[in-house]
């Protein structure tokens, strides 16, 4: 009999017999539905508590605020969407006060190094946030590839104030996450971190020192 | 040689509880950093729970786990078929060691010669990393914690924070001597020089193998919690991406997910949620740019088939492995995580250990605790943690005829000394005159109480034998 | 799997006192303040001269026969509808929680479920049931007290001890650090495990004395050896007493009936 078989034929043959299924009662994780501005406020406070930083923006002027944030860091370069309207934006907005903009258009095999390395700051797009923990929610696909958010030192996230849920209860369900998974999907809050040296927080132990959401109201 | 015995491992002699505990109460060192670690992760608790109906919470906490336990196979299964359509494949394994040669496996079919691994209590349970050695393979631990412990050849003595039990100079030191980085007190440079060296170490693995949190049956995701990212690193950088889980940790739905969430990082670490919640459905696509090319689930039974026969000790499997547990025991804060001996110390340990190891190697475990219930207040899924304790007492010593015990190595602990003891004291105590006859003479000849009682007495004063017991002063008044 | 909710009778006209082993043999004394205390309130109290032990010590220690023998032998004592108080919050958990667990499957499972549904912890029944006012007849004083693991989390009486000491107006009830945290007592944990033991009471002793209070109460007779024998024989300068004994010291002659 195969492993399988045999874990399985123990959990079926069970010598206590049939177990009793409860009842699961989801409400207590329900909020009062906030207002958006309730949510941006909540989300700002979380973020902020765990060392993200927040820029409130607008559809004209985030592209300014991102090139302070760069300059502010010395970012030499940016990696950025090709496809997404983010990607498109600053390829043709023709600032001059941009960084180097690249595009993480080959497999990371042909340029894991230069990614590693010589990458400075990342911006992606979100599916949205969530107010009650200050998190963002990204699925990474061939236009934002998993490790764009990870690997570079500065992550950027633009956050649409109208795509903020309460809870992820509230989000998973409203973006119907049962229906199915992408590959990777990730809740991200706040730029890596550990307190495993005497429970003294450090910042981008293995990911982004830094984490900056511009929240486009 | 049969390949199991190929599996050394390194062993820690669980039975030599008491001495490593009393080495630990004598150390002040260790008692420092356990006190104010646990101090401050109680704290942080409380503060993350403000505002929440807390009971109702746990009360769901529970009720999900105890769902999806109701219906493990069938979702074993769902999950299987789930994750397969996914792409990702499937292993199941009876014990640690079977699942060590499906890891090995795999490894060996990619000729892999480096892995690198995120934190993994399961990969722990089966001395993964020796066993990989022994054949040849490096296997490497991320996580800082992991790392730091790894470098000085220990083991992690909490199961959230592996290297609590080292303080800043120690680790510096460690580092200095094992990777060459300066001697510092500076937190955020010994952070950076980790950082890099294990950046290097990403790039080049060939294989990451990393733990799970929650396997969601519905859509076939596996959920990884974690703060410093190298969980994702581990699961996105290399080729290859094994992860390994007890078969308990599967969960019909992400909404069950979310509130099991909810209370796992704030019962860990005060945290409202941790930096990265990763959930994985499947290897890279096509068109995907990165992420691994293959994904692996094994499914680790070893033992948690047998805890799922008993309705009483079921309740284990619950667990959802946050450590508020040990974090609250008056026990784990005095003598720390490595005088267990146990990959999984604490109260939580004390529970599931003997399953894992048998009541007789661990049954000095059960006995570790005053039973004041504090771990059983903090679970966020309601583990009857006491409850438990007693059960494992009981079958310890074969106490209990009615309900006779199952656990394997019970009766290990059964002296026919104290047996007897237990016999005379519940025959006194069963005959009310004998009673009354013989603590009425304690009474009466109270000036010939001994002065010292054993290990009582070594360190507190022996309480007195008053003139007249209840009893008599009631029987004077008359009632 | 939730904690019954709990349901205060009304005040009755009896009560049977369960008084625990420890109270008998070591602390008459405070077994008495609680029988005054209860008088006073104007209630009789049945004092079963057949009663010996809840059985805990067998049960914990997993000699679960033996504790249902001693156990069954104390079932048969209150025949009455009265409820039943114990000065102890861990006997009183014993025979509230776990006598049902205990004789699930037996003959007695009824019998035990029955008695174990009216088991109170004597100060919780004071102030709860019995809505005492108790008038401060001392001088001004200072005192911790330390609440046992089992009243504090079977038998949910954490708020009591605070509140009945709270009605004497000359006592200042300072709070130590970590209140919660047990002192190490345990039952047979504190000979089987003895340095552990020692060492979660030498903190809580010292907790104790930190606050600047030379004296302390506790609802528990396990806890009150523990702590106030490890401060005797370390000279550490804490006494401590029941809370029983303190709240009937501080208000006696007061009110109600009064036995010589």
């Amino acid at each position: 009999m195969s492993s399988r078989e045999t874990i399985l034929q123990r959990l079926r043959n069970r010598t206590g017999g049939e177990l009793t299924v409860p009842e699961c009662d989801f409400s207590v994780l329900v909020r009062d539905d906030w207002s958006t501005k309730e949510r941006i406020e909540r989300f700002e406070k979380m973020i902020e508590s765990v060392h993200g930083e927040v820029h409130h923006c607008t559809e004209d002027m985030w592209m300014e605020r991102l090139a302070e944030v760069l300059n502010t860091r010395g970012a030499r370069n940016l990696l950025i969407p090709k496809q997404h309207e983010i990607g498109q934006s600053l390829r043709t907005a023709g600032r001059n006060d941009l960084p180097e903009l690249l595009i993480y258009d080959e497999p990371i095999e042909s340029w894991q190094s230069h990614l590693f390395n010589e990458v400075d700051a990342s911006i992606t797009s979100t599916r949205g946030g969530i107010a009650e923990t200050g998190s963002l929610i990204l699925w990474p696909n061939e236009d934002e590839p998993r490790l764009m958010s990870l690997v570079p030192p500065v992550h950027i996230a633009v956050l649409r104030a109208s795509e903020l849920y309460t809870t992820f209860h509230e989000a998973m369900k409203a973006q119907n996450w049962a229906a199915g998974m992408p590959t990777n999907a990730l809740l991200i809050s706040g730029p890596s971190k550990t307190a495993d040296i005497e429970q003294t927080l450090a910042y981008g132990v293995h990911g982004p020192k830094e984490l900056i959401v511009l929240i486009i109201e | 040689m049969s390949e199991t015995a190929e599996h050394t491992g390194h062993h820690i002699d669980v039975k030599e509880f008491h001495p490593r505990a009393q080495a630990a109460i004598h150390d002040p060192k260790i008692r420092k950093n356990f006190r104010s670690a646990m101090d401050g992760l109680m704290s942080k608790r409380k503060t993350a729970f403000e505002g929440w109906d807390l009971e109702t919470l746990r009360d769901l906490g529970a009720n999900v786990r105890l769902r999806a336990l109701a219906n493990l196979p069938d979702l074993l299964e769902q999950l299987e078929k789930k994750l397969i359509e996914n792409g990702i494949r499937v292993h199941w394994a009876v014990d640690g060691d079977e699942a060590c040669r499906i890891v090995r496996d795999i490894c060996k079919a990619r000729d892999a010669k480096t892995v690198i691994k995120g934190k993994s209590m399961v990969s722990e349970e089966m001395e993964l990393n020796h066993y990989l050695e022994e054949q040849g393979i490096e296997a490497l631990e991320s996580d800082l914690g992991e790392y730091i412990v790894q470098l000085a050849d220990e083991t992690p003595s909490h199961i959230i924070m592996p290297a609590i039990h080292k303080n800043t100079g120690e680790i510096s030191q460690l580092l200095h001597e094992k990777t060459g980085t300066d001697l510092s007190n500076d937190v955020e440079y010994l952070t950076a020089s980790a950082r890099l060296q294990l950046r290097e170490k990403f790039m080049n693995a060939d294989v990451g193998v990393s733990g799970v949190n929650f396997a969601v049956a519905e859509t076939g995701t596996l959920c990884l919690v974690e703060n410093e990212g190298n969980g994702r690193m581990t699961t996105t950088v290399p080729k290859c991406h094994i992860a390994v889980t007890g078969i308990e940790k599967v969960v019909p739905s992400m909404e069950d997910v979310s509130a099991l969430l909810a209370l796992l990082t704030r019962s860990a670490t005060g945290q409202h949620i941790t930096t990265y919640f990763n959930m994985i459905s499947g290897p890279r696509k096509a068109e995907e740019l990165d992420g691994p090319e293959e994904v692996h689930l094994v499914l680790v039974d070893n033992g948690r088939s047998s805890i799922y026969q008993d309705d009483e000790l079921l309740d284990t499997l619950r667990c959802i492995r946050c450590g508020a547990c040990m974090n609250h025991c008056p026990v784990y804060t005095r003598v720390g995580g490595h005088a267990y001996g146990t990959t999984y110390p604490g109260p939580i340990g004390k529970i599931l250990m003997p399953h894992l190891i048998g009541l007789d190697e661990g049954r000095h475990l059960p006995s570790a605790s005053s039973l004041c219930g504090a771990c059983g207040e903090v679970c966020p899924v309601k583990i009857p943690i006491p409850d438990l304790l007693v059960r494992l007492r009981q079958e310890s010593v074969d106490g209990d005829k009615l309900h006779p015990a199952k656990v394997r190595g019970h009766g290990a602990k059964r002296s026919s000394m104290e047996a007897m003891i237990w016999k005379g004291w519940a025959w006194m105590h069963a005959s009310p005159g004998i009673y009354r006859f013989g603590t009425g003479a304690a009474s009466k000849f109270r000036a010939l109480q001994p002065s010292k009682a054993g290990a009582w007495t070594d360190y507190r004063t022996p309480p007195k034998l008053a003139a007249k017991t209840l009893h008599q002063r009631m029987k004077e008044r008359g009632q | 799997m939730v904690d019954p909710i709990k349901v205060y009778p009304a005040k009755p006209a009896k009560v049977y006192f369960y008084g625990t082993c420890l109270v008998d043999m070591f602390y008459p004394d405070a077994g008495i303040a609680g029988v005054e205390l209860l008088e006073r309130e104007g209630i009789e109290v049945l004092f079963p001269q057949n009663q010996t032990c809840c059985g805990q010590p067998a049960y914990t220690s997993g000699y679960h026969d033996e504790a249902r023998s001693v156990a069954r032998a104390q079932l048969d004592l209150f025949p009455g509808d009265w409820p039943i108080v114990v000065p102890s919050g861990s006997c009183g958990g014993m025979m509230r929680k776990h006598y049902p667990d205990l004789f699930k499957d037996t003959t007695d499972e009824v019998k035990a479920a029955e008695v174990a549904g009216r088991v109170w912890e004597l100060t919780d029944f004071l102030l709860n049931v019995c809505h005492i006012k108790l008038e401060d007849l001392g001088e001004p004083t200072t005192v911790a007290m330390h609440t046992s693991c089992s009243a504090r989390r079977e038998m949910g009486v954490a708020e009591v001890g605070p509140k009945l000491l709270g009605q004497l107006k000359n006592v200042n009830l300072v709070e130590q650090i970590r209140p919660e945290e047990c002192c190490g007592f345990g039952g047979t944990f504190a000979v089987r495990h003895p340095e552990i033991s020692s060492a979660m009471v030498s903190e809580k002793v010292d907790a104790l004395v930190d606050t600047g209070t030379r004296q302390f109460v506790t609802t528990d007779c396990g806890c009150l050896m523990n702590i106030a024998g490890y401060a005797e024989k370390n000279q550490k300068p804490v006494e401590g007493q029941h809370i029983l004994s303190f709240l009937w010291s501080r208000t006696q002659g007061k009110g109600g009936s009064s036995h010589e």
